[in-house]
């Protein structure tokens, strides 16, 4: 019996049917509209204006109360703006209740039904879909098969290690074919060596369904960095920082950006002058630096030098272009690296290199540099943030 | 120290379980032995006999423990159902309403058992309510006596579910009734178990409403059982107070079991 004969009793089963048809889920876009959510008179999230695309991944991060949870729920239907629109594809849902939003969710704690056995928590969208015994019975045994679960099918969740409970989550999220995919910390319960292997699995997941549309909220970096096309940092209920993974991380828009993707260097600098092309060049106490000025810092305004602590390199001679000189103040072997701090000019400057058989003694003087075209100016806000 | 200590932990037992014994024990004890006496004038009774017994199942005591037994099972199964509805439809309250209501569903468990039958008499004893004299009117006052405690152990329950469960069931399209039975009640079960034993057992002691307001045809065991004990028959009284109690224990055994299958799926 076809997918698309097997459950035609209600309009939404015969959406349902449809929208199952297709061998992946067709993701749809995401859209925020000045949305802000508000509890009385606290403001949790502002005049959030997002673009989720079709097909891609996009993570919200920034510390606790940012109002990326928020947002999330929002979408989900949990939480109602008090301004704005939310749509998911040409849809307006801000006002649909959740189970019409046609979207899967995965949270922190997994949230398995504990009276339900593996596979009665995947089927459970499909039912509530009315999806047929047919399409049931060919549908979870594939989504088992896609987080690798096939064996624990008949397994109650309290049988079940917390990764598998967050697989088998994924797995019920997918079930139903949803059109976008809210995963709210989904990995922070787990430990930090399962959650690299789910990191792993969740990036294979998505290139086995390239048309999902997922909304990743989080609070680790290194997450969003793995998984995501493109990541939003939030605070204080505002988007602070947009944009594509990678060029975010390395040209971070503003200070709070820059601290929180990847706790970067940012050295107060000044004069700056324009050279060729994006280039600028600024003073950092007595020496003069190039950096990349990827964002047009005006040569009147305060501006950051921010540095990865990768970028910098040791320097055998300080008198090279770009070196700076600074005293060791501590040194950490972290197994794949050696971490440095060192006091440049009054600021304390991180730094990560290969490991050492013999390291930086600390007290010592040393030299660094760094690449010009690896570091950018970022423009020094009121808020410092 | 009280804990850890061997000679504190033998001092502890030493002090708690003689009063076990003097409080609760004695008493439950001396109705049992009562139950089983021909006579007793001495420390421990005498003509040990099980003709009381054998009256309690041919006589009226039969209809009336049957009458308690169809009480307790009536009254909690309704203040279940009105308690998990009130449990329910309050949670999707503002904070100030909710507060307000559940003081009003607590009342009920303030109100002295005496005042609710005397309440009961006053409200349903003249046409068009006129329900004193039928059995109807001892199932109302149970009702109100059990439902603050339905409600509040289901509230208790309602509180523990984990809201993902229930905002994920939606997010996969569950449609309200459908997550109801689906997630929510399956979850609640245990809670459901225990109020409905809580409910019965109080239902099945209940004596200070039911004694005003029953009628000749449904009488209960608790109020056979004053009647027996006020006109001295004492063994008589014993014996349906041990029935009472084992009645109880074992319907509430029966609920425990299964409360204990819906903890542990």
């Amino acid at each position: 019996m076809s997918q698309a004969t097997v459950m035609e009793r209600t309009p939404a089963a015969r959406h349902f049917v449809a929208s199952a048809a297709s061998s992946v889920a067709d993701g749809s876009r995401i859209g925020f509209e000045n949305v802000s959510v508000t509890y009385g008179a606290l403001t949790v999230l502002e005049s959030l204006t997002l673009t989720v695309n079709p097909g891609e991944i996009v993570a919200l991060i920034g510390p606790s109360g940012s109002g990326k949870t928020t947002a999330l729920r929002a979408v989900a239907g949990f939480v109602r703006p008090s301004a704005g629109r939310i749509l998911i594809g040409d849809r307006d849902v801000t006002h649909l209740a959740p189970y019409d939003r046609k979207t899967g969710m995965v949270v922190q704690n997994y949230a398995l039904f504990p009276h339900m056995r593996v596979e009665e928590n995947v089927a459970f969208g499909l039912r509530a879909h009315g999806a047929n015994g047919d399409l049931i019975r060919k549908r979870v045994p594939e989504c088992l098969a896609m987080v690798g679960m096939s064996a624990y099918a008949k397994r109650y969740p309290r049988e079940l290690s917390g990764g598998q409970q967050q697989r088998v989550a994924i797995a019920r999220a997918l079930a139903p074919k949803p059109q976008v995919l809210l995963l709210d910390e989904p990995l922070s319960a787990l430990d930090a060596q399962i959650r690299r292997s789910m990191l792993d699995e969740l990036a294979k997941l998505h290139r086995d369904l390239p048309n999902l549309t997922v909304l990743y909220v989080t609070h680790d970096q290194s997450e969003a960095l793995t998984l995501a096309n493109h990541i939003g940092i939030m605070r204080d209920g505002k988007l602070k920082a947009f944009g594509e993974s990678q060029s975010l991380f390395r040209h971070p828009p503003n200070r709070f950006a820059a601290e929180f993707l990847g706790r970067a260097n940012l050295l107060p600098v000044s004069d700056l002058e324009p050279t060729d092309g994006q280039m600028a060049r600024v003073r950092f106490g007595d020496v003069t630096l190039s950096a990349h000025n990827y964002h047009g810092v005006a040569a009147s305004g305060d501006c950051l030098l921010c540095v990865r602590p990768h970028d910098f390199r040791f320097s055998h001679n300080a008198a090279e272009p770009n070196t700076i000189s600074g005293t060791v103040i501590s040194v950490q072997w972290q197994g794949d690296v050696h971490c440095i701090t060192l006091n440049i000019g009054g600021e304390e400057v991180r730094m990560t290199s290969a490991p050492m058989s013999s390291p930086p003694r600390i007290g010592e003087l040393i030299s660094v540099y760094f690449n010009p075209a690896e570091v950018t100016l970022v423009p020094e806000d009121a808020s410092h943030g | 120290m009280l804990v850890w200590s061997r000679p504190w932990r033998i001092a502890a037992w030493a002090l708690a379980v003689p009063l076990f014994l003097i409080v609760y024990g004695l008493p439950v004890g001396v109705i049992i032995l009562a139950s089983f006496s021909g006579q007793w004038n001495d420390i421990l009774p005498s003509n040990l006999t099980l003709v009381h017994y054998a009256k309690a199942f041919r006589t009226d005591s039969y209809d009336a423990l049957r009458a308690s037994l169809l009480t307790g099972v009536i009254a909690s199964a309704a203040a279940l159902v009105c308690g998990t509805w009130a449990a329910l439809a309050l949670r999707a309250l503002d904070r100030l309403p909710k507060r307000i209501l559940d003081l009003f569903f607590f009342i009920p468990s303030a109100v002295p058992s005496v005042s609710v039958g005397l309440a009961l008499l006053v409200a349903f004893s003249q046409p068009p309510f006129l329900l004193n004299g039928t059995a109807m009117i001892v199932l109302i006052a149970h009702f109100i006596l059990i439902s603050a405690f339905t409600y509040g152990n289901v509230t208790a329950g309602l509180a523990r579910i984990p809201a993902d469960c229930e905002q994920v069931a939606e997010s996969l399209g569950a449609r309200p009734f459908y997550r109801l039975r689906r997630v929510t009640l399956p979850l609640l079960l245990p809670y459901l178990v225990a109020a409905f034993s809580l409910s019965f057992a109080l239902s099945m002691g209940e004596l200070g409403a039911t004694v005003m307001i029953y009628p000749p045809d449904w009488v209960t065991l608790p109020v056979k059982i004053f009647a027996l004990s006020d006109r001295g028959a004492i063994f008589d009284a014993a014996t349906l107070a041990t029935i009472l109690g084992v009645a109880t224990l074992v319907v509430l055994l029966g609920l425990s079991r299964l409360s204990t299958k819906a903890m542990t799926r």
